[in-house]
């Protein structure tokens, strides 16, 4: 059986397994993500929802299944080839501490194309673009601890965004804000991804929040539900 | 909320006669707002002419209350679509979803599934009002807002009721054996202190809605 490309998926976890000591956090979770879409992963916390998202994005490796971009197996590459994986073709975006503290905002958004070897100007350049698109370019100048919640949640989304990933892996990224910021930060996250054409894994217990993808998928006890169709 | 479809619920386990669907249709749904005789027979009647139920049997004597009622196959696959079918997701659900939860798990079906297919219901709605917000203006986004906080407050309750559905379960099958067919109409039993339907949502917020 085999599909014309761009009917594969652009990522796949497939019947993930993954225990911590003896607590099952994933147990056979299948998960396939389409080139571009917003898909939420929604469950009860302990569930698994953020577990199978590192699995997925090859920060944790499971202890059974496959996890596959575009045709490679995650597993079957070195830590090095993962790495570069992650920082080429993933951004990232978490409930918080992920700003470096010492940098300025400007700079932590540079910093993806600095480690990428970009020169420092040009890299400013679209760092300084991407904070204007998030609506946030007036704490350019700031450190992370200097500006409010929202305004550092959506420097976190220029900095996934700034390396024009293919996905965006989202966990609780408005777990630490008030409804309007959380809004806030939804809309520029899912419209800039939009049109940047990158795909997004959200991770949110928060219907609200969910509401913002195409579709999604439910986590209970480490096991995927897919959608169950109303008959028509 | 459809008294059809629930009195064919409760005709799915066992036939009954109508004042012994209209007990249970109280203690279990009526939130305080018991049916009318009235209703009882004229919704049976409405049953038997569709084919959705037929006579099982006729006690000595006249009127209504004499006959039990059984369901027809084609009562089954009526029951069966409505209880497959979301609900056009909106405030004052909670007794249709309530009554579904239970009637699933009283006729040994999925309850989960119900309430996932409704999930899924409520969070497409989500998507288009969130879809309209980010087009519209202000106000269009206060007023998607409206609807929003509230189709999440519903999920919420779907959601814990996906995680109570064994204890649910439990508390139906103690309560789940019919009533001999020959007892006159019981009085009351006390009303279950767990499964019970969610209380009613204060008028103000009815006001609210309909201006
Ligand atoms: N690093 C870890 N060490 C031990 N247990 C973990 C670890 N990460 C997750 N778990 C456990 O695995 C289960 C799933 O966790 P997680 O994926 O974080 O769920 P969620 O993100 O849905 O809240 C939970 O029981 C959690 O306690
Ligand atoms: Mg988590």
């Amino acid at each position: 059986m085999t599909e014309p490309t761009e009917k594969q998926p652009l990522l796949a976890g497939i019947e993930l397994h993954k225990t911590y000591g003896s607590t099952p956090a994933l147990d056979g979770a299948t998960l396939r993500i389409w080139a571009g879409e917003i898909v939420a992963v929604m469950g009860a916390s302990g569930s698994g929802k953020s577990t199978l998202l590192h699995c997925l994005a090859g920060i944790v490796r499971p202890d059974a299944g496959e996890v596959r971009y575009r045709d490679r197996e995650l597993s079957a590459m070195s830590d090095a080839e993962r790495s570069a994986l992650r920082r080429g073709e993933f951004g990232f975006v978490f409930q918080f501490g992920q700003l470096v503290p010492e940098l300025t905002c400007l700079e932590n958004v540079a910093l993806p194309l600095r480690l990428d070897r970009v020169r420092r100007r040009e890299a400013e350049r679209r760092a300084a673009e991407w904070l204007t698109r998030l609506e946030v370019d007036d704490v350019a100048g700031q450190r992370p601890g200097e500006i409010s919640g929202g305004q550092g949640q959506r420097v976190a989304v220029a900095r996934a965004l700034v390396t024009a990933p293919r996905v965006v892996f989202a966990d609780e990224p408005t777990g630490a804000l008030d409804s309007l910021n959380g809004e806030q930060v939804m809309r520029l996250l899912t419209e800039a991804a939009r049109q940047a054409g990158a795909a997004v894994v959200l991770v949110t217990h928060e219907p609200r929040v969910a509401a913002y993808a195409d579709r999604e998928i439910v986590v209970r006890d480490g096991r995927t539900r897919e959608t169950v169709l109303a008959p028509r | 909320m459809s008294i059809g479809q629930t009195f064919l619920g409760l005709l799915e386990a066992t036939p009954r006669h109508g004042y012994e669907l209209k007990r249970l249709y109280d203690e279990r749904f009526g939130q305080g707002r018991p049916l009318h005789y009235g209703q009882v027979y004229s919704t049976l009647a409405r049953l038997l002419k569709s084919g959705l139920v037929e006579v099982d049997g006729v006690e000595p004597g006249a009127g209504p209350e004499r006959k039990r009622y059984a369901i027809t196959t084609a009562g089954v696959t009526d029951v069966q679509r409505w209880l497959a079918q979301p609900e056009k997701p909106d405030i004052y659900l909670q007794n249709t979803l309530y009554a579904k939860v239970v009637l699933g798990l009283l006729t040994g079906r999925n309850a989960a599934d119900i309430l996932d297919i409704q999930r899924a219901e409520h969070l497409r709605l989500m998507r288009e009002l969130t879809r309209r917000k980010a087009d519209g203006d202000l106000a269009d986004q206060l007023i998607c807002d409206f609807a929003l906080f509230h189709l999440e407050a519903d999920l919420r309750w779907l959601e814990l009721t996906t995680a109570r559905l064994d204890h649910l379960a439990a508390t139906l099958h103690d309560e789940a054996a019919p009533t001999p067919p020959t007892s006159p109409a019981p009085p009351t039993s006390p009303a279950p202190t767990d499964g019970r339907p969610p209380q009613h949502v204060p008028t103000q917020f009815s006001s609210q809605e309909t201006t």
